[in-house]
């Protein structure tokens, strides 16, 4: 099999792969949504521990 | 913190499992004899419509521990898992759409499977916006816990709509056990991709739950004591 034989995926290529880069992009934009939300809390709760100490 | 080790351990499962998946899913695996190419859709499909009456499940099962027991650990995992849930069923009815444009001729019917894993994306929007809506966020749990335990009996309406209604979406392939209509070489990465979206799922609800944790609890002294040692 080719590269551009694979990419074309007999012909159904438009639909195989937006469906892949759907999935690709719903599963990471997730996984990063959660991480940055919990940097932001960790980071705004430490501000307002140190604003405790000081 | 045992949380973060277990995001480390089951994100890593998860990308290998994946990407064994996709490559067996997308390059050894044969085409199908009547679908061609257009049916290795199937590796992200039916993951995804699996995970979303799964998580459902999983939503719904720790509200009601969280209703009954006052568990706030149960609270936030099901609080934690509605987006998820919702990012499943999204991709399912997407990629649903996708696969059903070139094999069925249009992207949407108002069949019954289609119509109730709607139905599904609706509640977890509802579970959502309730949980959303309300300042008291344990008062916010039980109303969203109570809207999530009644819509399970959305559940087996999704699950036995291809055998209850003769419609356009085909019959289970897999769920037959003693003889599962598809080939060893689709059913193997078919389970690999399963496996791997379900530690995905492991991996972004313990992220998300460590942070509702936390955020609840912000002004205890553990979480304080917690802030000041990182």
């Amino acid at each position: 099999m080719t590269l551009s034989e694979f990419f074309h995926m007999g012909g159904y290529g438009f639909y195989v792969w937006t469906s892949y880069g759907l999935a690709l992009f719903v599963l990471i934009a997730n996984a990063c949504v959660a991480y940055w939300q919990h940097r932001r809390l960790l980071g705004s709760a430490r501000r307002k521990a140190r604003r405790r100490i000081l | 913190m045992l949380a973060r080790s277990l995001v480390i351990w089951f994100g890593v499962a998860c990308l290998i499992l994946m990407a064994i998946g996709l490559y067996w899913g997308l390059v050894v695996a044969p085409p199908d004899y009547q679908q061609g190419d257009s049916y290795r859709i199937i590796f992200i499909h039916v993951p995804s419509a699996w995970m979303s009456l799964f998580v459902y499940m999983v939503m719904a099962t720790c509200s009601a521990v969280g209703l009954i027991w006052r568990v706030k650990l149960a609270e936030v995992i099901a609080i934690s898992s509605a987006p998820i849930g919702a990012s499943f069923t999204f991709l399912a009815l997407a990629t649903g759409s996708l696969w059903g444009k070139p094999m069925w001729g249009t992207w949407w019917v108002w069949d019954a499977r289609l119509t109730s894993e709607l139905l599904l994306l609706f509640l977890y929007f509802g579970v959502i916006a309730l949980y959303g809506a309300i300042e008291d966020k344990r008062v916010a749990s039980r109303a969203a816990g109570i809207l999530a335990i009644v819509g399970v009996v959305n559940i087996p309406i999704i699950h036995y709509s291809v055998q209850w209604w003769n419609t356009l979406h085909q019959g289970p392939t897999v769920s037959k056990f003693d003889s599962p209509s598809i080939d060893a070489s689709m059913l193997i990465p078919l389970l690999i991709m399963a496996v791997a979206f379900k530690l995905y799922y492991v991996v972004v609800v313990l992220m998300r739950s460590r942070r509702e944790l936390l955020l609840r609890e912000r002004s205890t002294k553990w979480v304080q004591e917690l802030i000041e040692q990182q």
